[in-house]
């Protein structure tokens, strides 16, 4: 019968197993088997391996696979309620950051909203040239009428990338600090790096409603505060020890050393978390359109749902355009930095 | 002959995972290399004893490895020794607590080290003042201080660059402007000069000297070149391996080596410019002829110079107008010969 007979018959677990009673649905090979009228001969080439499954089938005590799954999913729903209840309450400011912004966006008019922008770039990176590309990239979109999404997109990252600032600093400066932290938050960040963005979005289904702009915005945030963590960590470790011995030296408390010391220092690495964070939460923008963040992605998810090829690349356009500013900007910024600490 | 300002008694720093236990085998007569091969721990200090005067150059000299940079940052504890004493102007730094040690690394010591260690954000007057700044006093009150000590070591005009846009020797003036505008009586020196090119190093030294004439500070200066240590030392004290091989004062390591490892140390040096007269001067004798008079603190090249290499002859040794000794041109001769051992040429 089962490959894996002899396991438990060696075992002496035999009654053991039969008493759970054969629960498994008979495969088609047993019924064809039963209908030949003859035994299925299980050669040492197709011997499977002792999986769940294939022991399932020896004994009926076992569970199988599919009841893993089961299990797990079981476990989230009964604890979903309990969380929920926490986390809702918690995460709520976020809708409403995101809903305010994506508000403030699209009620100012164009007129005031893109010299702002262009604004907000000259002071950030100080350079004329990256001001005038950035408003021939913003006036290109919305002279295709790809205005709103663009803007859309745009709040969007900005709310997430200042929340992901603001938790991800003090994170990587912890870490920094500690390295029992480092140790426990390492894992921790290399599987949030590497999960499937798809997969942030399943459990975030289940605990809160689609229509909610929170649902998003903690994926894309998950997604995106890696880098500036990692960065500001990995920042304030390289600080040069020679100046840390001085500010040590000259009786600087571990407050000014941070303050003073550590982040001006470590700042260039920060800025590269920054942009890279940025730029993250760009590419999770887009897949989080899957549950209702508005913003090109929406279009990009157009163009496949209706094969709607034109609309689909052009979206895709713009999201590079996007793209291209905003590394363009916070590197800038990055440059400035830099140059004025060479040492 | 002036007080002691810090005194280092009995100090021991093993480096590894158990100094304490490690230690014990040191006291029992365990060697540093047997220690590091069978317990894995490395003996950095072993049993120091130091005296460094109050207002005095005292120069930690050694090759690298030998534990002079440990050696200094015992005194301000950057770093905390195994076992022993450190004591500044009597008191045992040892047993300081967290903010007791702040505050006198805030006020009574301040450092220079080999490579700067500027804040590379801060513009040079800030960084000047970064004593004060850490002190918390406000910008009115340290900005004169500080650009007046940019100004002392020749930086005037520099207070809004950036330290990245100074050559190395401006910014080892804008380290040295910064411990002075600290107004701590106690400087360290780690190696300070090290890093420099040999003409703005010895502009560095002359510096320096200009300005302990004036300030009169305790200076700990640890160098790993025999001629820059004999240049600026008071008292002169060689470790190696973690031990202090000898200690004095320098003209007088130099004219009575006790061991061939300092023999070998100064070998190489140009005795004739390290020497001085008052080192190889006897005491007057009112019967000697004599052909002129030189300076005590002349080197005996100045001498040489002065008398335009006559080898014979006895010259007066004149120290504030007054005559103190007299020079043998054959002892002048005698103290140029270089030592092959330690026990020979010894000369009184």
């Amino acid at each position: 019968m089962a490959s894996y007979d002899f396991l438990f018959d060696a075992l002496g677990l035999r009654k053991w197993c039969d008493e759970a009673g054969s629960s498994t649905p008979t495969s088609m090979a047993d019924l064809l088997a039963q209908a030949s009228g003859e035994e299925i001969k299980t050669t040492a080439w197709d011997f499977p391996f002792p999986s769940l499954d294939a022991l399932n089938e020896a004994c009926g005590q076992l569970p199988e696979t599919r009841n893993l799954t089961k299990g797990l999913e079981d476990g989230f729903l009964s604890i979903k309620d309990a969380l929920r209840f926490i986390l809702d309450p918690i995460t709520e400011p976020l809708s409403w950051l995101l809903d305010g912004a994506l508000y403030v966006v699209e009620a100012t008019p164009w007129w005031i909203v893109i010299p702002l922008l262009l604004l907000a770039t000259f002071f950030i990176s100080r350079s004329w040239s990256l001001v005038i590309g950035v408003g021939a990239s913003i006036c290109g979109l919305a002279f295709i009428d790809h205005y709103d999404y663009a803007v859309q997109t745009l709040s969007i990252i900005f709310v997430c990338s200042a929340i992901c600032v603001l938790f991800g600093v003090p994170i990587g400066i912890a870490m920094s600090r500690s390295d029992r932290l480092q140790r426990a938050c390492i894992p921790i960040l290399d599987m949030l790096q590497t999960l499937p963005t798809f997969v942030y979005l399943i459990p975030l289904i289940f605990l809160f409603s689609v229509t909610e702009s929170k649902l998003y915005g903690i994926a894309i945030i998950l997604y995106a505060i890696v880098p500036v963590i990692r960065l500001t960590d990995l920042g304030i470790r390289m600080v040069d020890k020679d100046v840390l011995e001085a500010a040590q030296a000259f009786g600087m408390t571990p407050r000014q050393k941070l303050y003073q010391v550590q982040i001006p220092l470590a700042l260039p690495n920060i800025m590269a978390g920054i942009n890279q964070t940025i730029m993250m939460s760009l590419a999770m923008v887009v897949i989080a359109s899957l549950v209702s963040a508005p913003g090109l992605g929406v279009l990009v998810l157009r163009g496949i749902r209706s094969l709607e090829l034109g609309v689909g690349l052009v979206a895709g356009l713009g999201i590079v355009i996007l793209a291209i500013i905003l590394d363009r900007v916070t590197k800038s910024a990055l440059m400035r930095v830099n140059s004025s600490q060479k040492s | 002959m002036s007080d002691t300002t810090i005194s280092i008694r009995n100090l021991y720093k093993v480096f590894g995972p158990e100094p304490e236990s490690a230690l014990q085998y040191v006291y029992d007569g365990m060697s540093k290399e047997e220690l590091n091969s069978k317990h894995g721990h490395v003996l950095g200090l072993s049993n120091i004893n130091v005296d460094m005067n109050e207002g005095e150059i005292t120069v930690i000299m050694g090759l690298s490895g030998s534990g002079k940079s440990t050696l200094v940052r015992h005194i301000n504890r950057l770093i905390d020794p195994t076992a022993g004493q450190v004591l500044v102007s009597g008191e045992n730094v040892l047993e300081y607590g967290e903010e007791q040690l702040r505050q006198i690394r805030r006020k009574n010591m301040s450092m220079v080290f080999q490579h700067f260690a500027l804040l590379p954000h801060r513009n040079i007057l800030q960084n000047a003042a970064m004593a004060p700044i850490v002190r918390g006093e406000k910008a009115s009150e340290y900005n004169e201080e500080a650009g007046r000590w940019l100004e002392r070591v020749g930086l005037a005009g520099y207070e809004d660059s950036y330290p990245h846009q100074l050559s190395g020797g401006m910014q080892q003036r804008v380290g040295i402007a910064r411990a002075l505008t600290s107004n701590a009586p106690i400087m360290l020196m780690d190696e300070a000069f090290s890093a420099l090119d040999p003409l703005i190093r010895t502009d560095m030294q002359n510096l320096l000297l200009e300005l302990q004439e004036e300030l009169n500070k305790t200076i700990v200066f640890i160098s790993h070149d025999l001629d820059e240590a004999l240049k600026l030392a008071d008292k002169l004290v060689i470790l190696k391996d973690g031990e202090v091989v000898q200690q004095g004062e320098p003209q007088h390591i130099l004219l009575n080596p006790e061991d061939d490892y300092i023999v070998d140390f100064i070998s190489d040096i140009n005795r004739a410019r390290v020497l001085r007269v008052r080192s190889v001067m006897t005491p007057r004798k009112e019967t000697a002829e004599t052909k002129g008079e030189v300076s005590c603190e002349a080197t005996l090249e100045d001498v040489i110079a002065q008398t335009g290499g006559e080898p014979k002859g006895t010259y007066l040794v004149i120290q504030e107008g007054r005559c103190v000794g007299q020079l043998d041109m054959s002892a002048l001769m005698r103290a140029l010969v270089p030592q092959k051992r330690s026990e020979q040429n010894k000369i009184e």
